[in-house]
């Protein structure tokens, strides 16, 4: 196992490195001169002269990504055109942020998914499964966007029970999830954020649970005599390691696709930095927060794959 | 005689072969009953339809605004479901946003199918080094998730409808690849291939003849898949200002000019809404019943 670890790890390299040359590309992308993309609108001939130099233009461009390259894996990754501050740091400000609603939500997800999965593989093909199923498909269909509007529609407009949009007061920095004051803010970014993984995790379980409960050794539990919930205990026990790395993939999607529930809420991660980037053509910032983002999504993905590796047994990776 | 001989072997052939349906038959035999699929097929039919006649539906100009008819209500005299904003119609601005909104559906995926298709199954057969550096590539981009990668590339490219169907085809490519290639990989190394290559038939014609048939099936009912995605992805561009641009009418970008009317008209805000739901709910639907019929597995 060990050995199949060192080498998933080994493999995630090149991976990595691929990423950080389709963000690199990214500037190259962009229309008009990188530099103008780079620069204030204002900027002085000294500053082109000395940014030039700085980014390496006057080299060819393989070379100009090894400069890059080398300065984003010391940790730099520029300055960010509108606040002036580094952008390692404003991304690494709002990241925990995203964390925050991103965690909460695919818990919630887990939850509830789970239970109804399972309920809906135990009466395969009743109207609970109907219901799971056709509740699953709503989950998925649903633009998630606009489910956060209709929400504070109806949680803030009309109740006036939830906060619409931000923070609270306090900020990102004093935000603690065991104080009301400041969870209020995060109910509802969590509630639309989960909807997707909801609909994900209940079709997944609901078929790891089923396929599991075929087999012949429910046969043989059930002619032994054991109840519901006893024959249920050992299909999750059998089940969940499946459900376990849908359900970190899941995580991994919604930390890298936050920009949407973020926007709406207008919520300080990394979702929203990036839209803020976006208005303002912050390219410096925009491609932090992507290769951030994107490095987050690979380690995510190696985690929950070393993981499963290590809680399911059956898994004998040479 | 020859009469009774005639029904003998009339009857004879009756009794050894049992009506035998082909496969699009059956496909079509096991849709017939599935009504859910029915319904949301017309559904998006409907859609369609009013998409196309759209300039002929709408009782009045989609771009056409009015500072006195602001933000009405549903029903407020001939706006059968108010105004927005602008004072613009929001009936006529909805049948007209359906075309935008089906065109970033099934634009992109129309493309990615395509490219994505004919790099999978290059990759699969001539496995080697081929296989190695398209899939390798594939998966960098698959280290990417797909809002994060429509939004980098839109958001660099800049907006506009055009800029965002390109992102939206890049970020399809890769899983569609994937499916082309591991459906060719798996029909590659069966007998009947290696049969066509003993009796002489060039490369071209075993993948167009034994290759493209079985790779096919796969392929389209995940592209099928992908509509509803490409369509929730493309609003949800419009919505952060990187996809269609203003007036243009589009669903997604409507929900994101009303957003601040919340206060004011909230059933008119939710609108927009409405329509990109159903319309990806009925795509997700009418998928996952071929997939059924078809009996392909995901």
């Amino acid at each position: 196992m060990w050995y199949y670890a060192a080498r998933r790890v080994l493999m995630s390299i090149p991976i990595a490195l691929g990423v950080s040359v389709i963000c690199y590309a990214l500037v190259l992308l962009a229309p008009g001169d990188p530099i103008q993309s780079l620069l204030p609108p204002d900027a002085s001939p000294e500053d082109i002269v000395y940014l030039k130099k700085l980014y390496g233009f006057d080299k060819p461009i393989p070379i100009q990504y090894l400069l890059w390259l080398q300065r984003a894996l010391s940790g730099d990754l520029g300055i960010s055109l509108q606040t002036n501050r580094p952008v390692i740091v404003e991304v690494f400000s709002a990241l925990s942020n995203t964390f925050v609603i991103s965690v909460g939500a695919v818990l919630l997800a887990f939850t509830l998914a789970f239970i109804l999965g399972t309920l809906a593989a135990y009466h395969l093909g009743k109207p609970t499964d109907r219901a799971v199923t056709a509740a699953a498909v709503v989950g998925v269909s649903i633009p998630n966007y606009w489910l956060g509007i209709v929400l504070v529609i109806i949680f803030a407009v009309k109740l006036g029970v939830l906060p619409a949009t931000g923070m609270g007061s306090q900020g990102s920095a004093h935000f603690s999830i065991f104080e009301w004051a400041q969870l209020k803010y995060a109910v509802l970014p969590i509630l639309t954020m989960a909807l997707v993984p909801l609909g994900i995790i209940m079709r997944t379980t609901r078929s790891a649970v089923a396929e599991v409960l075929n087999n012949d050794f429910v046969q043989m539990l059930r002619a032994k005599g054991l109840g519901p919930l006893a024959i249920l205990r050992h299909a999750v026990r059998n089940a969940l390691p499946q459900v376990l790395t849908v359900m970190g993939l899941q995580l991994g999607y919604l930390v890298g696709g936050s920009i949407l529930v973020e926007t709406i809420f207008t919520w300080p991660g990394t979702g929203f930095l990036m839209s803020k980037a976006i208005l303002t053509r912050d390219v410096p910032l925009l491609q932090g927060s992507i290769l951030v983002l994107a490095m987050t999504f690979v380690t995510i993905n190696l985690v929950v794959d070393l993981l499963q590796t290590a809680v399911d047994p059956r898994i004998k990776r040479a | 005689m020859t009469d009774v001989n005639a029904l003998l072997a009339d009857f004879a052939e009756k009794e050894a072969s049992p009506p035998v349906r082909g496969y699009w038959s059956s496909v079509a035999n096991r849709l017939r009953y599935d009504y859910v699929t029915l319904f949301f097929l017309a559904v998006i039919l409907l859609i369609v339809l009013i998409s196309v006649f759209a300039p002929l539906l709408a009782p009045f100009d989609p771009t056409k605004s009015s500072m006195a008819y602001r933000m009405k209500p549903v029903g407020f005299r001939n706006f059968v479901l108010g105004t927005d904003e602008l004072g613009r119609d929001m009936l006529s601005r909805l049948l007209w946003g359906g075309r935008t909104s089906l065109l970033m559906g099934l634009v992109p995926v129309a493309l990615a199918t395509f490219i994505g298709g004919i790099l999978g199954v290059l990759a699969g057969f001539l496995g080697g080094w081929v296989n190695t550096a398209i899939m390798r590539t594939m998966d960098i981009f698959y280290a990417f998730p797909s809002v994060l990668l429509a939004v980098a590339i839109s958001g660099t490219l800049g907006g506009g409808t055009k800029n965002g169907m390109v992102a939206l085809t890049l970020v399809f490519i890769p899983s569609l690849c994937r499916v082309a290639e591991s459906a060719t990989t798996q029909v590659r190394g069966l007998d009947f291939v290696e049969a066509a290559r003993a009796s002489g038939a060039s490369t071209l014609s075993i993948v167009q003849h034994h290759i493209l048939g079985n790779v096919l099936g796969p392929v389209f009912i995940f592209a099928s898949s992908l509509i509803s995605v490409s369509i929730l992805l493309g609003s949800g561009l419009s919505f952060l200002g990187l996809g269609v641009e203003p007036p243009t009418p589009d669903w997604g970008l409507m929900l994101s000019t009303l957003r601040s009317a919340i206060y004011v008209q909230p059933l008119v805000c939710a609108l927009p809404g409405v329509a990109i739901f159903i319309t990806s709910l009925s795509f997700n639907l009418v998928s996952d019943g071929l997939r059924q019929a078809m009996d392909v597995k995901a």
